[in-house]
């Protein structure tokens, strides 16, 4: 198992969320300070460096016109943090290439990043969520059309090096392709692609590439790995399926007690919680198919939304979208979900959120590298199978489960879907 | 009114067709065509009307090659020869007032008289102003507003309608986006063009339409030689479905 740290890079200091229709694409600009938000970005890239010092992963994404987010340029970052570490692989998840005019301009970004990081770049590639179609300009339909010919353009890209070619394809045109410099790793990075859903999962399993999903608990995120798994073995990749092809993200925090662990995870649902979408911005049309938006106008809600209606850090566990606790809860939290969906070879932690302080998320990366990390190392190794089922069931014990001593406070209104596609 | 099926282009059409006299093409808008409208009796009792349903609109497909509204003014200039249509008369009614548009700077000579109900498909205002507000960034109620005069008489229960039903509005929706997200609700060559349109046209909005103001009626009328341009009271966008005698008379009485 590797694990990686990851932080969304938020800027939480906002008004009240009562006086905003949404903290996504519409959100003024002018409640960002810019002095402030620097500041932040000094600690998140040294919360990176110490996670790389702790021996984890890094892992960071972008997204536009939020404060959820304040990196909408992932791989400007990435280029910083390939000069500030030195061993860590770094994940960029992702870059949403159906939002992104020129995938050659991608394909020379992720190069040059692979290059200044000596060949730890793992490229990763997101849809994106619905939220970013205004930002971007970008048409909400046929996006996973778009998507997949820039992928393949890409490979293409960083696969070619006997001089120009062109492509002219359903979305993009581009003549004398010739990238300098090309990748540092041969033939190319490791290519990531994330979805949440099992149709999306059985395109990345037919391709092989590295799947990663996201907050999707235990039926969802089983029903994905097993649409992976079939679309993998149907491609004639071989029946087994190693556990480092599947990626699984949630928030996690280590705390020494359960009041840490609990006031530190508590925070952490920040992202859930401040998510706060206006519809139009939540469901463009053409984003979700047909039968979807149907669903919708019955009355079907994404578990995130339903779940930010009470949200609480015990529901968030029960879910297994959180893995929080002392070590040995947290590690009992992750072996439980591994083995209900069948393994996994990559743990993406969102370690990092909103008001969690510098000194509690510094707290936070530590305990979980040294308390849980080798452990998980050990039970599950790099060269286990994914596919294999523990004869569990999904909720873990309650011996493992914190339990709130009362409701969370939630600031204003809730979440409309933190996405109910990729990261 | 009968439905039948017609294929052009690898896309398969769904065409409403109903009484007697001379042709009259309706496209209709980013709604569909529902047969059961009051207007289409009230306009097919004196004119042989033909309504197909867009490509991705209705029960039509929509093959991936189709993108943009032009595409579909070349399926039905297709359309109009294979039923021998010579010349018709046309109305559109807002994207179809688009593609009638279209259509128009094509063949201007296969065309008789011509009615556009709040019509989009041009840009004629500043870089910093959209013509047409931008429905992608509001709350659904408040594009209702733009929408209707009379918004809660307009309103629809989704659960009054069936799965099916709710299936082509989604489908609906999701072609309108394609066809108009980029550049928004406009083709910006279209207005270089429209001057070679030589049918007697007829401009109409509704009185209360929040997407199609007065002066940008006003400016793409003036793009065409002699057209003119009228109001339909207590109606909106869509006064064919608000004001449905109100419409038929006036498009009667302009089509002679």
């Amino acid at each position: 198992m590797q694990a990686w740290h990851f932080s969304e890079s938020a800027y939480p200091y906002l008004p009240p969320a009562e006086t905003y229709p949404s903290i996504r694409v519409s959100l003024p600009s002018k409640h960002f300070d810019p002095v402030k938000g620097a500041a932040l970005w000094d600690r998140y890239l040294e919360e990176w460096r110490i996670a790389e010092e702790e021996g984890l992963e890094i892992m960071l994404n972008e997204h536009h016109q939020t404060a959820t987010c304040a990196d909408p340029a992932a791989p400007m970052v990435l280029a910083a943090l390939a000069r500030i570490t030195t061993k860590a692989r770094l994940l960029i998840l992702g870059n949403p290439i159906a939002n992104r005019r020129q995938p050659v301009r991608v394909a020379e970004e992720m190069a040059l990043c692979d290059v200044l990081s000596h060949g730890r770049l793992e490229a990763g590639f997101v849809r994106g969520v619905p939220y970013e179609i205004s930002p971007a300009n970008s048409n909400p339909v046929r996006m996973g059309d778009r998507f997949w010919e820039a992928l393949d353009l890409i490979v293409k890209t960083w696969t070619s090096h006997d001089g120009p070619f062109s492509h002219e394809g359903r979305f993009f045109h581009h003549r004398n392709i010739n990238i300098w410099p090309r990748a540092y790793q041969n033939p190319h990075p490791p290519v990531w692609v994330s979805t949440t859903s099992p149709g999306g999962a059985a395109e990345v399993g037919a391709k092989g590439f590295t799947q990663a999903t996201f907050l999707t608990g235990f039926e969802n995120t089983r029903k994905i790995y097993e649409s992976y798994r079939a679309a993998w073995r149907k491609a004639g990749r071989g029946q087994d399926v190693p556990n480092h092809r599947l990626a699984y993200a949630a928030l996690v925090y280590v705390g020494e007690t359960e009041q840490e662990a609990h006031d530190g995870a508590e925070k952490l649902l920040w992202y859930v919680t401040a998510n706060k979408v206006a519809p139009q911005f939540a469901n463009p049309p053409g984003y979700a198919p047909v039968a979807a938006q149907v669903a919708m106008q019955r009355g079907a809600e994404h578990p995130l939304k339903q779940f930010s209606k009470n949200p609480s850090v015990e529901a968030a566990i029960r879910s297994g979208f959180m893995f929080a606790g002392t070590p040995d809860q947290v590690y009992e939290q992750i072996k439980r979900h591994y083995e209900y969906v069948g393994g996994y070879g990559h743990l993406l932690n969102m370690g990092q959120a909103g008001f969690l302080e510098h000194d509690d998320t510094v707290k936070g990366i530590r305990m979980f590298a040294r308390e849980v990390y080798p452990r998980l190392k050990e039970a599950f190794p790099k060269t286990n199978l994914s596919g294999v089922f523990g004869d569990v069931p999904p909720a873990p014990p309650e011996a493992f489960v914190l339990r709130s001593s009362q409701k969370m406070n939630t600031q204003g209104p809730l979440i409309s879907a933190l996405g109910g596609a990729q990261a | 009114m009968k439905r039948s099926a017609v294929t052009i282009a690898n896309c398969e059409l769904e065409i409403h067709e109903g009484g007697a006299g001379a042709p009259l093409l309706f496209l209709h808008p980013a709604s569909g065509f529902q047969a059961s409208d009051p207007y289409v009796g009230l306009l097919s009792a004196h004119r042989r009307l033909i309504a197909p349903s867009h490509p991705g609109f209705g029960a039509s497909q929509l093959p991936d090659w189709i993108d943009h509204v032009d595409d579909i003014a070349h399926i039905y200039l297709e359309l109009m020869d294979r039923m021998g249509l010579d010349k018709v008369d046309l109305i559109g009614c807002s994207i179809g007032g688009w593609i009638a548009a279209e259509m128009l700077t094509k063949v201007p000579e296969r065309f008789g008289k011509v009615m556009l109900v709040g019509p989009i498909g041009v840009k004629t205002g500043p870089t910093d102003r959209l013509d047409i507000p931008d429905i992608y960034v509001m709350p659904p109620a408040d594009v209702q507003k733009l929408l209707f005069h009379d918004p809660a008489a307009m309103a629809v229960d989704p659960a009054t309608l069936s799965d099916e039903a709710l299936a082509i509005a989604a489908r609906n929706r999701e072609t309108l986006a394609l066809l108009v997200w980029e550049p928004y609700m406009h083709n910006p060559k279209l207005r270089r063009r429209l001057h070679r349109v030589a049918s007697p046209t007829l401009f109409v909005r509704g009185a209360s339409d929040g997407l199609i103001s007065a002066a940008y009626l006003e400016s793409y009328a003036g793009l065409i030689p002699g057209a003119t341009t009228a109001m339909i009271p207590q109606a909106g966008h869509a006064p064919q479905l608000e004001q449905p005698q109100a419409f038929a008379q006036m498009a009667l009485d302009f089509l002679g």
